[in-house]
């Protein structure tokens, strides 16, 4: 008598027990009911837009702007399309990006590390610069820098004058300078409304990035700075070779956002008259009265904008990760 | 992260067109609109509240100004009472944006008439008559010895962004082959700030806004208006395209104010003149006028005596003038083209009939 070998049965789990089946089909129902939702929204969109007479259309792109950018990269006159206008716009947002990118990381990293300083004075100043300026908004600050500071500045022939460097109400100019009628004229130009978007932008984000530094430099333990110091390095040399390169690890992902922020609010540039994206998009709403395509193009092209530099920074952020062993 | 303000306005209009299950029905003598404001019992209307003379804050927070006045006539007009009126501040950028979006029923916002923002293929608005016909002016410091558009070749001239103001700026210095830098500003108190703190020559906007604007400098007399006249900006309330219905009753009472300035009917009188009518059946033109007789009223979707609450309210269009804009105020601009066509200018109502 051989007793009867219990097979194991084969356990045929319904399909509606399944633990791999069944999330997969409420992601997929999620993914269906959003393309719906999102296909309904699109479909209203183009119907209501039919019945508006605003259809997309993107031919006006290349009718002549008309209007004139007082300060553009590009060659530029009011005979050229809208394209080449936005175009403009687009240069000159990204000019005051790239320079306010590296205009506030080094402020931000001094002021980050002077809150490391044996020097009380420098320590409480970086403190009060940092709750200053992050505490009041942007748009307040940059109507104050515009309108305050950068008007006081004299005029004509009282602007100050320095070998090859003039600096007037209607600007900086560089190298060959002189006035023409009233009118300064240089080799090299920044408008007062240019110097006062980037002098904002680096102020108010390099507050924020004080405080990333900050945060990164005091995650490095005390022991790296004593075991520097035990070596013979300076203060200096311990920042800079030791406690830094350790610190960026920290820093990097925060920074990121800072980045971001400083990209988005360019688009203020309006509050003090200087001519970037927003402001010919905005320009250019008005005289076509197409408003959802140059919404679209805006969207877009901060969107890209942004994107770039969070890849630079996560390209970044790869290199000075810890690379375990 | 500050929110893109200007682009805030416009996607109000895009949110809303994707979610509105429904456009307009349309047709019918009926007005959406109206029967909107009606029941809501107030009227939205768009101004810019920062310009004396057209509308203005006063210090006791009540807006006035001859913008304001059609504003007022017309919630007289349709509700019966001029001081059930809602306004809302709209910078230049902004106003197409909420009159497209239904956020505010009538634009009376010293807008000029254009093709471009007429057409239904662009800003798709209807214009009411003219109730300023302005021309864009400069104006420059009488100590920095500017007289004329020439002047300003290669200097810096201040302009609101977003205006006509801006394209006819750049077209008529093509004109005359001079470079100069346009400064744009998003709202007329940047724009005016930038001037007075010397960073431009001279600002460039309508003449009428240019003279309001100046009684509130510091100092009014150390400025010139140029002589000169860059265009033609008639300033005009507007509607939307899609509520034809709505955009005759607005037309209509504007016509309304200037016919009764040509009839003789003012703020004080009109009581007597209403009496008038309804004693004399003779005077069947001031009877239809008035409401006494007729229906025109009702063809607009309006209440018989519409012309008697709005001139009652705020006075003909010639009271209107002299109080906000002439003789009567600040600034103290001429009739010039704003007489009435009996008197050389242009301003004519149609008929009533």
């Amino acid at each position: 008598m051989t007793p009867a070998t219990v097979r194991p049965q084969q356990v045929v789990t319904p399909w509606w027990r399944n633990r791999r089946l069944i999330p997969w089909l409420v992601q997929a129902a999620v993914g269906l009911l959003l393309l719906v939702l999102i296909a309904f929204l699109v479909g209203n969109l183009v119907r209501n837009l039919t019945a508006a007479g605003l259809l997309l259309s993107w031919s006006w792109l290349d009718n002549p702007s008309g209007f004139d950018i007082a300060e553009t990269f590009l060659p530029f006159n009011a005979g050229l399309p809208y394209w080449r206008a936005l175009l403009a716009g687009l240069v000159n947002t990204i000019r005051v990006v790239i320079a306010g990118l590296i205009g506030a990381t080094l402020l931000g990293t001094l002021v980050g590390t002077a809150a490391f300083s044996s020097n009380g004075l420098l320590r409480r100043l970086a403190r009060v610069y940092v709750e200053l300026i992050r505490n009041i908004p942007l748009l307040l600050q940059l109507v104050f820098w515009y309108f305050v500071v950068f008007m006081a500045l004299p005029n004509g022939e009282q602007a100050i004058q320095l070998p090859g460097l003039v600096l007037a109400k209607s600007g900086l100019y560089l190298g060959q300078t002189q006035l023409l009628d009233g009118v300064w004229h240089g080799s090299l130009r920044f408008t007062v409304e240019f110097g006062a978007l980037l002098t904002g932008l680096v102020v108010y984000t390099g507050a924020f990035i004080a405080e990333v530094v900050r945060g990164g430099v005091a995650s490095v333990s005390m022991g790296q700075w004593e075991a520097a110091r035990s070596l013979g390095f300076s203060k200096l040399q311990t920042l800079r070779r030791i406690v830094l390169p350790q610190a960026l690890r920290v820093i990097v992902p925060g920074l990121n956002s800072q980045y971001i922020s400083l990209a988005k609010n360019s688009s203020l540039a309006v509050a003090c008259g200087y001519t970037d994206l927003y402001s010919v998009a905005e320009t250019t709403l008005n005289q076509t009265g197409r408003a959802v395509e140059v919404v679209l193009i805006l969207l877009g092209a901060y969107l890209v904008i942004d994107l770039l530099i969070s890849a630079l920074m996560n390209g970044l952020n790869r290199l000075v990760q810890l690379r375990e062993r | 992260m500050v929110p893109l303000r200007r682009l805030a306005s416009a996607i109000p209009l895009i949110a809303s067109l994707a979610l509105v299950g429904c456009a307009s029905e349309g047709g019918g003598v009926q007005s959406q609109k109206l029967a909107l404001i009606n029941s809501r019992g107030k009227l939205i209307c768009g101004v810019d509240g920062k310009l004396p003379g057209f509308s203005f804050v006063e210090s006791n927070g009540s807006y006035s100004g001859l913008d304001v006045d059609v504003c007022k006539a017309t919630a007289a007009a349709v509700l019966g009472d001029a001081s059930k009126v809602d306004y809302r501040d709209l910078n230049s950028s902004e106003r197409f944006a909420a009159l497209a979006s239904g956020e505010v029923d009538l634009l009376s916002r010293n807008t000029t008439n254009t093709l471009g923002r007429d057409a239904a293929g662009g800003n798709g608005l209807n214009f009411a008559p003219t109730v300023f016909y302005d021309g864009q002016g400069l104006m420059a410091p009488k100590a920095s010895g500017v007289k004329s558009l020439q002047d300003l070749s290669g200097k810096p001239i201040c302009v609101e962004s977003g205006t006509t103001t801006e394209l006819n700026l750049a077209d008529r210095m093509r004109e005359i082959k001079a470079t100069y830098t346009p400064l744009k500003f998003q709202t007329g108190d940047q724009t005016y700030a930038a001037y007075l703190g010397g960073r431009c020559v001279a600002v460039t906007s309508d003449r009428s806004q240019l003279a309001g604007k100046r009684t509130s400098f510091p100092d009014p007399a150390a400025h010139d208006l140029l002589p000169d006249v860059l265009s033609k900006e008639p300033l005009s309330p507007a509607t939307v395209n899609a509520d034809p219905a709505w955009s005759d009753a607005v037309r209509w009472i504007v016509y309304g104010l200037m016919q009764a300035e040509e009839l003789g009917i003012t703020q004080a009188n009109v009581e007597a003149k209403v009496a008038e009518a309804k004693a004399n059946t003779n005077l069947a033109d001031l009877r239809r006028f008035l409401g006494v007789e007729g229906d025109f009223g009702k063809q607009l979707g309006l209440p018989a005596d519409f012309v008697v609450q709005a001139v009652k309210a705020v006075g003909n269009y010639g009271e209107i003038f002299e109080r906000n804009v002439g003789a009567g105020s600040k600034l103290k601009l001429d009739r010039g083209y704003n007489r009435q066509w009996k008197d050389g200018g242009l301003i004519y109502s149609p008929p009533f009939r």
